[in-house]
């Protein structure tokens, strides 16, 4: 049997990390999701100066796109023209 | 007996029941299969649910799992001598809690990861759900006042530790901020952390003028500080009054910034300590139990109140809601559930076994023991303390100096504590801002107005009953009482995996027994000491508190079994009505 020292306190580490991990991705989904709001927020009948800027950002974020109505509570997309769902 | 024979019969018994029971259940009874998409799998959304190595899982299982509560009740119990304790400890792990943890992952996991609360409502009823709010309420409550008084006892005992738990804050929030603001790592800052901490434990130990004793301030047991307080009542006020405060804040603050690094440094302490004190009764080769196997002097009945007494340790309603909570949207595979769910029962078993061995091994003779360990009352008073001594005698095992291994016990017992006291507070707000929700009081949702009324109820508890042990204590009056709600948790987590398991043809005495015996056993518990302990009947004392307190938990669980034997009759007649997709 291989005794890996650095593999068992890397695993260690995890552990311990595990519960910590989630509040993380929870904090960083959470501000995500403002984003969000403010990239689309034009499109959902809210004025946005930064929409000419935003609307940059699009091709990388629609992926992300159908998760995030889905969190929101809307089962379809609330945008016309996006076809996620 | 050595203590060492005692802790290898238990590790053999539990590992006869990892692999041969378990194994058999999983097999058998909950038949895991290993095709079956898991909650983990089938929602996977990167936060909670998230495919999770099994080793990695167990880790995180038992860190969240165990605590203060399996050292206090064995460290009680014990009262009884050590034999009942450990026949409970370790039947009770493997046939009751093993079964109950593994049991509420694996109904959790054929349910889309929902939590034992959801699932009562589900399977019982709606009633139940409003139940378990209120049961899970008295359990915090009585956990806050409980430990409230159990820390400001430990920090009375042992003034040395004192400085060592202040300075984990400071460290704690420090630790926070590199991680989540600057994405540093945490292993590192942690294990620096609990160094420091314990240099200052070592240091504090020996050096008075670093130890907090602040009895010796107010100028001790015969001086009349004020409000007619002598200086140890008014040191138990002092430390409540802070307690408080500080729960206030760390429930109200983000978890980031305290709580979770916070765990995480106790994680460390967690598993050092076990490690450390194996190790010492191994080294030292042995320490003969000097508490007798059976207290044939004791005059309360063990049966049926040992079985309320070790509640966490044995079986624990609370695992039910860890594993159903958490660690059911993490499992990667179902069948990874018989080692998360058992081991994880196994894990705490261990703790509770090394606190048997600790304060068994304790007092030089038999008759020690027994003069120290005169009634149920006074176990309850001096367990904590007689577990930290004994865990530094056995420290001493690899060389580590009984003050300063006696000072590094207690800061790890007063950590563990205080996580469970600020993990209690920040449940106790959520539940009274759910039932605020339920029965429209809109204030009550409000986030400081919640803490409020848990912090403030809490602190009532604590201070104005009087205790057994003085001052302060009115909280710890009530252990029986956190008992007896844990295991009708415990008794509603096992009726559903049972009604489970009956809707799908299935055997389900392996989870009806030990829900029976653990239901029969709160009941008579409770009831016994209604009529004989505080009604005020015939020659008992009339103890108001606990009379209500106990009356309110005793008609919970009456209605739980009308509730549970109505939804057997239920299941025999209706359909399943199992969300399984894959059977």
């Amino acid at each position: 049997m291989n005794f890996d020292l650095k593999k068992m306190i890397e695993m260690y580490d995890q552990v311990l990390r595990q519960g910590h991990r989630t509040e993380i991705a929870r904090e960083l989904r959470d501000e995500d999701d403002l984003f969000f709001i403010l990239c689309y927020s034009e499109m959902l009948g809210i004025p946005n100066p930064a929409f000419y800027y935003t609307l940059e950002l699009y091709p990388h974020i629609l992926e992300r796109f159908h998760e995030w109505h889905l969190r929101m509570g809307m089962d379809k997309s609330p945008i016309n023209g996006f076809r996620c769902c | 007996m050595n203590g060492i024979f005692l802790a290898l019969a238990g590790m053999v018994v539990f590992f006869l029941g990892y692999r041969y029971y378990s194994r058999f259940i999983a097999e058998r009874i909950y038949r895991l299969d290993p095709d079956y998409v898991t909650p983990a799998h089938r929602y996977k959304d990167g936060v909670d649910f998230v495919p999770t190595n099994k080793f990695i899982l167990w880790g995180h299982h038992f860190t969240s799992v165990a605590g203060a509560a399996p050292i206090v009740g064995p460290a009680i119990a014990i009262y009884w001598g050590w034999g009942p304790a450990f026949l409970w400890v370790v039947l009770g792990t493997v046939f009751a809690a093993g079964v109950h943890d593994f049991g509420a992952l694996v109904l959790s996991v054929r349910n889309k990861g929902q939590s034992v609360g959801t699932l009562a409502n589900k399977i019982i009823g709606q009633r139940a759900k409003i139940l378990f709010l209120f049961i899970i309420l008295i359990l915090v409550l009585m956990v806050n006042a409980v430990f409230a008084w159990v820390i400001a006892n430990l920090f009375i005992l042992f003034p040395s530790a004192v400085l060592s738990v202040f300075i984990q804050i400071p460290l704690a929030i420090w630790i926070g901020y590199l991680v989540y603001k600057k994405s540093k790592n945490m292993l590192l800052p942690s294990l620096a952390a609990l160094a420091t901490m314990y240099i200052a434990a070592i240091v504090a130990s020996r050096v008075p003028a670093l130890q907090i004793d602040l009895p010796r301030y107010f100028g001790g047991e015969e001086n009349i500080v004020a409000f007619g307080l002598n200086g140890v009542a008014m040191a138990f006020f002092v430390w409540i009054v802070v307690l408080m405060i500080y729960v206030y804040i760390a429930s109200t603050l983000p978890v980031w910034k305290l709580l979770q690094p916070r765990d995480y440094i106790n994680s460390h302490q967690l598993i050092l300590g076990l490690v450390i004190l194996y190790l010492g009764l191994f080294f030292m080769g042995g320490a003969e139990m000097t508490a007798p196997v059976y207290n044939a002097d004791a005059t309360t009945p063990w049966f049926p109140l040992l079985f309320i007494t070790i509640a966490c340790g044995a079986i624990s309603g609370f695992h039910g809601l860890v594993a159903s909570g958490t660690s059911s949207k993490q499992l990667n595979k179902e069948t990874d559930a018989r080692f998360v769910g058992y081991l994880g029962a196994v894990g705490e078993g261990l703790l509770a076994l090394l606190t048997i061995i600790a304060v068994g091994t304790f007092f030089a003779t038999q008759g020690d023991f027994l003069s120290n360990y005169s009634s149920f009352a006074v176990a309850g008073d001096i367990g904590l303390g007689t577990f930290i001594q004994g865990a530094g005698q056995l420290a001493g095992g690899i060389f580590i100096p009984a003050d300063i291994a006696t000072t590094i016990v207690a800061v790890i017992v007063v950590s563990f504590a205080a996580t469970s006291l600020d993990t209690a507070v920040r449940l106790m707000r959520y539940i009274i801002s759910e039932l605020g929700a339920e029965y429209k009081v809109q204030k009550l949702t409000k986030k400081h107005v919640a803490t409020t009324v848990a912090v403030g109820s809490s602190a009532a508890l604590a201070l104005l009953p009087q205790g057994p042990q003085g001052f302060g204590s009115g909280g710890y009056l009530l252990w029986p009482l956190f008992g007896t709600s844990n295991q009708l948790l415990a008794g509603i987590t096992l009726l559903l995996i049972t009604l489970w398991l009956k809707y799908q043809g299935r055997n389900y005495l392996v989870t009806f027994i030990p829900m029976v015996f653990v239901l029969a056993m709160t009941l008579w518990a409770m009831a016994r000491q209604l009529i004989f302990d505080w009604s005020g009947l015939g020659g008992a004392e009339l103890n108001l508190l606990l009379f209500l307190l106990g009356s309110v938990i005793f008609v919970f669980a009456c209605w739980i079994c009308l509730e549970a034997y109505n939804a057997m009759r239920r299941s025999s007649q209706g359909p399943p009505k199992d969300q399984d997709a894959s059977m």
